[in-house]
C-alpha cells in the first residue's frame, strides 16, 4: 500500500486485516518485522519552510535528498547530519525524512547539536487504530502537553506511522576544518577526542578510525582559524589540518561508516561511555569506527562472533546488531522498562499490527 | 479555575495515612500540622492556594518508593514538588493529596568530566549543578530565570528552558537519564550517561510530563565546557516589526547568538523607572549575546552590527567591558521586578513563529485597550517564546478574572498564528482548560494513554495538564 494523503494513510491502517510492515525508503530498516508493506513515500513535499525562523515542516515520505536540496537553496541544513546507511547495509532505495526520525538516525554532529529527536519540533502520525494524532508543533520552545515527538522518534514505526514532521534547521557554517591526528594508539587517540570535547572550542565532530583521530570545527572563518590553532596547541603531536570540501568528505565517511562498506562480517552499533570505547572494541576483537568522541562504536566482527557483545557492554551502554545474523537485533530491556514499553505499544497499537516484532 | 472536589474518604483517613508514613520515615520527614502545611499550599502561581493533607520530605530513592507505595495502597493522590517555583500551578496540592517534596535530596552523586556528565539527586537546585562543576570549567546549560531556587526535579517535570536555550537547547536536550519512581513504588532507570536511547525513548516523554508519570529522584545531566567569554549588545528600534525583521536577518546570516532578548516600550519604560539601566526610549529593544574568545566575539559582533545598522536602529550599543555588559543585562533582568513595582502581574509564556512577532504584538496592544489592562512584553525573540506581563490589581474585585480572560485571548492568538500555549512554564492548572485550543480530543487522548501506562489509577498529580472534563473518568478510577 502506498497512500498519498494522510486520510488515505489513516484508512489503510484502520482497515488493515493483518500486520503491516511500515516503510519509508527501507534504507535503514532493522529487525524481523513482517507484514503487508505500507510505504510512506507517497506522502511527499514541503509544507512550510521559514528560513528566518529556522523551521521546516515536511511530509514524512519526502526523500532526504529533496529536503537537503531545499535547505541548501537557503544555505541551511538539518543539523544532526543524517547517516546514509545504504552502503553499510547493502540496500537500494530512497531514504525518507520520516524514516530518519522514526530511527532517530543521527550523525557525527550529535555531540554538538543533539540527535534527530532534538531537532524534531512536531509530528503528525496515524496510530495503530487509524486515529490521526498531532503533537508538538513548529516552534522551537513548546512544553504544551506531553512530548510524544520524542516518543515517536526512534520508535521505528511501532507506535504510529508518521505523516508529517517538523524540524529546527541550522544555517550552513561559513567554514569548516578538521584536525587529523596520527601516530597514536586507539586508547590515546580516543583520549584526544575526549580532551577536545572538554575544551571550550565547540567541537562539532570527534571520531576515529583507520588509526586516525578526527576533530571538526565549524563556524565563521576567523573563528574556525582561531579554534583550530588553539586545539592544535592543546593536543600536540602529529596534527594536520584539512579544510572545506575535503574535510566534509572525511565526515561523510564517518557518518556512513564507509570503512566497512563492501566488507564481510557482522556490524554492531554500540552506544557507550567514551572512556569505555577503546576497551570494549579491544575486548570484542573487532575493527572499530568510533564516533561521538567514543560514545558510539560501529564494530565489525567475524560473522556470528558477537555472542558476548551484550555481556561486554552491559552496565555501560547498549548494542544493536545492524548487520548480520543470529541472535536478537535489539538490546534487552530491564523487566520494569520492558513492562512500560509493552504497555505503551498496547495503547498506541492495540491490535499489535505496526512493525510487529521489530524491536523485540 | 476549578479543582475537583477532594475525596472525603481520604481526608477522613488522614490520621491512619500519616501514621503509616511516620512508621516508615524519619520523624522530621512527615509534616501534618496545619500551620506547617501552609508552606505547601501553593507554588509561584500564588493566586490559588489549598493546604495538602500532609507533606513528606524523603532523602533517598528508597524512601520515595516507600511513600508512593503507601499512598498507592491508600488511594491517596500525590503531588510531587521540587522547589515550588512553578508559575503554572504544577505543584499546587488538593486537600486530599500528599505533597512529596524532594528538596532534601540535593546531593551530587557523581561528576565525570571525561564523559561530560553529572549525576545528581533531583532536589538539587539548577544553579548549584553548574556551581558543582564550575571549578573544572564546565556548566549545566538550561538556565530558567528562577535558577537560584528551582530544582532539577521541577526542571525535568516542566522541561524548563531559559534565556540561553537558543544555542544550548532546553532541559530535554541536556538530560541523559533518570531514576524514576512510579506511583506504585516501582523504581525504573530510563536512559543513562551515554545519552543514546535504547528502544522507545521513554525518557523523552517523562521530561515535560509535569510530574504525572513518576517522581524523578536522580538524574544524569550533560555538562558543557564553559565558553571563553560572552558579550551582549543592545539595539533599539522604533518599530516592533523592524526589530523582528532584524532578528530574522541575524538568524538567516548563520550567526547563532546564545541569546536574543526582546523588550517592548511599556516594558522598557517600566524597567527604566525601576532599574535605571540607561535604555533608550524606543518601541523595541533587542539584547543579543554572543560567546567565544575575544577575537570570535568581535567577529560575530561586527557582523551583527552590520546587519542591525542596515535596519536603521535608534541605538546600537556594544559592551566595552564587564561593567557595561552588566548594565545592558540589568534592565532585562529587572523587568519582572519592575512590572511588579507597578502592580500585580500575570506572566504568560506562549510561543509564536518569529515571523508573526509584529502582528502578535500589535494585536496584544489592541486587546490591552479592549480589556483596559496594561501589558508589557519581554521575551526570548530568537525562539519566539513570549512573556507578556499583564498588570492587574489583585485587591480589586474582578480584576484577576479580567486578567485571566485577557491572558487566555493572548494564548489563543499564539496558537492561531501557529504557536503554542506554553514554551517553558508548563500547563499545570493555569493553562489546563485551554488545551483544547491547541489539541483535538484524539491528540490529548494519545497523551493521556501514556499516563494510563505509568499511573493507571491517575493518582500522581492528577487534575493538571488535561481539561478536567476530559480526564474525569480516568481520575474517578
Amino acid at each position: 500500500m502506498r497512500p498519498v494523503t494522510e486520510a488515505e494513510l489513516a484508512e489503510a491502517v484502520a482497515g488493515a486485516s493483518g500486520p503491516l510492515l511500515v516503510r519509508g525508503g527501507g534504507t535503514r530498516t532493522l529487525g524481523h518485522a513482517v507484514g503487508e508493506v505500507l510505504e510512506t513515500g507517497g506522502l511527499s513535499g514541503v509544507e512550510l519552510y521559514e528560513p528566518g525562523a529556522l523551521t521546516l515542516v515536511v511530509r514524512a515520505g519526502t526523500p532526504v535528498a529533496e529536503v537537503d536540496a531545499v535547505l541548501a537553496g537557503e544555505r541551511q541544513r538539518l543539523a544532526f547530519e543524517v547517516p546514509d546507511l545504504r552502503g553499510l547495509l547493502g540496500r537500494e532505495g530512497v531514504s525518507t525524512i520520516g524514516g530518519v526520525l522514526a530511527a532517530n538516525a543521527s550523525g557525527p554532529r550529535r555531540v554538538q547539536v543533539g540527535a534527530a529527536r532534538d531537532a524534531a519540533l512536531g509530528v503528525r502520525f496515524v496510530d495503530g487504530s487509524g486515529a490521526i494524532v498531532k503533537n508538538g508543533g513548529r516552534v522551537m520552545k513548546n512544553v504544551t502537553g506531553y512530548d510524544l515527538v520524542k516518543l515517536l522518534a526512534g520508535s521505528l514505526g511501532t507506535l504510529g506511522v508518521l505523516s508529517e514532521v517538523s524540524f529546527k534547521v541550522q544555517a550552513l557554517p561559513e567554514a569548516e576544518a578538521t584536525l587529523v591526528v596520527e601516530g597514536l594508539d586507539d586508547a590515546a587517540g580516543l583520549a584526544t577526542l575526549r580532551k577536545a570535547l572538554g575544551s571550550p572550542f565547540d567541537v562539532s565532530g570527534a571520531a576515529r578510525h583507520s588509526g586516525r583521530s578526527l576533530i571538526r570545527i565549524e563556524g565563521m572563518a576567523g573563528s574556525v582559524g582561531y579554534r583550530v590553532r588553539a586545539l592544535t596547541t592543546q593536543i600536540g603531536g602529529e596534527v594536520s589540518v584539512v579544510e572545506g570540501e575535503p574535510s566534509a568528505a572525511l565526515w561523510r565517511q564517518v557518518r556512513d561508516v564507509a570503512p566497512f562498506h563492501g566488507r564481510p562480517g557482522d556490524v554492531w552499533r554500540i552506544a557507550t561511555l567514551p572512556t569505555a570505547a577503546a576497551e570494549i572494541a579491544a575486548r570484542l576483537k573487532g575493527e572499530a569506527v568510533w564516533d561521538w568522541g567514543g560514545g558510539l562504536i560501529w564494530l565489525l566482527v567475524d560473522p556470528g562472533r558477537g555472542a558476548n557483545v551484550a555481556a561486554v557492554v552491559a552496565g555501560r551502554g547498549h548494542a544493536t546488531l545492524v548487520r548480520g545474523h543470529g541472535g536478537p537485533v535489539f538490546p534487552a530491556e530491564a523487566p520494569e522498562v520492558a513492562a512500560l514499553v509493552a504497555g505503551i505499544k498496547a495503547k498506541f497499537d492495540p491490535r499489535g499490527i505496526l512493525n510487529a516484532g521489530m524491536m523485540g | 479555575m476549578d479543582m475537583p472536589a477532594p475525596d472525603q474518604g481520604v481526608i477522613a483517613r488522614k490520621s491512619r495515612i500519616v501514621a503509616r508514613l511516620r512508621a516508615l520515615m524519619p520523624a522530621d520527614a512527615v509534616i501534618d500540622a496545619a500551620e506547617e502545611l501552609r508552606v505547601y499550599e501553593c507554588d509561584a502561581l500564588t493566586a490559588y492556594r489549598c493546604p495538602p493533607l500532609a507533606a513528606v520530605l524523603p532523602r533517598t530513592t528508597g524512601e520515595v518508593s516507600a511513600v508512593l507505595r503507601i499512598c498507592w495502597e491508600e488511594g491517596v493522590p500525590v503531588v510531587p514538588r521540587g522547589s515550588g517555583t512553578s508559575l503554572a500551578g504544577g505543584a499546587m496540592p488538593t486537600a486530599d493529596s500528599v505533597i512529596l517534596g524532594v528538596a532534601r535530596m540535593n546531593a551530587v552523586i557523581e561528576t565525570d568530566y571525561d564523559n561530560r556528565f553529572i549525576r545528581v539527586q533531583s532536589g538539587r537546585t539548577n544553579l548549584s549543578v553548574s556551581a558543582a562543576v564550575e571549578a573544572e570549567g564546565f556548566f549545566y546549560a538550561p538556565d530558567p530565570s528562577s535558577q537560584l531556587a528551582c530544582a532539577i526535579a521541577g526542571n525535568i517535570a516542566m522541561n524548563s528552558g531559559g534565556a540561553h536555550c537558543l544555542k544550548y537547547g532546553v532541559t530535554t536536550n541536556n538530560l541523559l537519564g533518570v531514576t524514576l519512581v512510579k506511583m506504585d513504588g516501582t523504581v525504573v532507570t530510563l536512559g543513562g550517561p551515554w545519552g543514546e536511547p535504547s528502544g522507545l525513548d521513554l525518557l523523552g516523554v517523562v521530561c515535560g510530563s509535569e510530574g504525572q508519570l513518576g517522581v524523578v529522584t536522580e538524574a544524569w545531566l550533560r555538562i558543557l565546557p564553559k565558553p571563553e567569554g560572552a558579550r551582549p549588545v543592545l539595539v533599539g528600534f522604533n518599530s516592533n516589526e523592524v526589530a523582528g525583521a532584524c532578528v530574522a536577518d541575524i538568524i538567516r546570516a548563520g550567526i547563532l547568538p546564545v541569546a536574543i532578548e526582546f523588550m517592548d516600550r511599556p516594558c522598557i519604560r517600566a524597567t527604566e523607572a525601576f532599574a535605571k539601566a540607561g535604555y533608550p526610549d524606543c518601541e523595541a529593544l533587542l539584547i543579543i549575546e554572543v560567546e567565544g574568545s575575544e577575537a570570535e566575539i568581535s567577529e560575530q559582533l561586527a557582523r551583527i552590527r552590520q546587519i542591525a545598522l542596515a535596519r536603521d536602529p535608534v541605538e546600537f550599543r556594544e559592551a566595552a567591558d564587564e561593567d557595561q555588559a552588566k548594565r545592558i543585562w540589568l534592565g532585562r533582568k529587572s523587568a519582572f521586578g519592575a512590572m511588579g513595582q507597578i502592580n500585580d502581574y500575570m506572566c504568560l509564556d506562549g510561543t509564536i513563529p518569529v515571523s508573526s512577532l509584529a502582528h502578535v504584538l500589535k494585536r496584544i496592544g489592541e486587546m490591552s485597550r479592549e480589556f483596559g489592562l496594561d501589558v508589557g512584553n519581554v521575551f526570548h525573540a530568537g525562539d519566539g517564546n513570549m512573556h507578556p506581563l499583564i498588570l492587574f490589581d489583585a485587591n480589586k474585585p474582578g480584576d484577576l478574572e479580567k486578567c485571566e480572560a485577557f491572558g487566555a485571548e493572548i494564548l489563543k492568538l499564539c496558537v492561531e498564528v501557529g504557536g503554542c500555549l506554553t514554551g517553558e512554564h508548563g500547563v499545570g492548572i493555569e493553562k489546563r482548560d485551554l488545551m483544547a485550543v491547541q489539541f483535538a480530543p484524539e491528540d490529548m487522548e494519545a497523551q493521556m494513554r501514556v499516563k494510563d501506562v505509568f499511573d493507571p489509577r491517575w493518582l500522581l498529580n492528577p487534575a493538571k495538564v488535561f481539561p478536567l472534563g476530559l480526564s474525569a473518568e480516568r481520575r474517578a478510577g
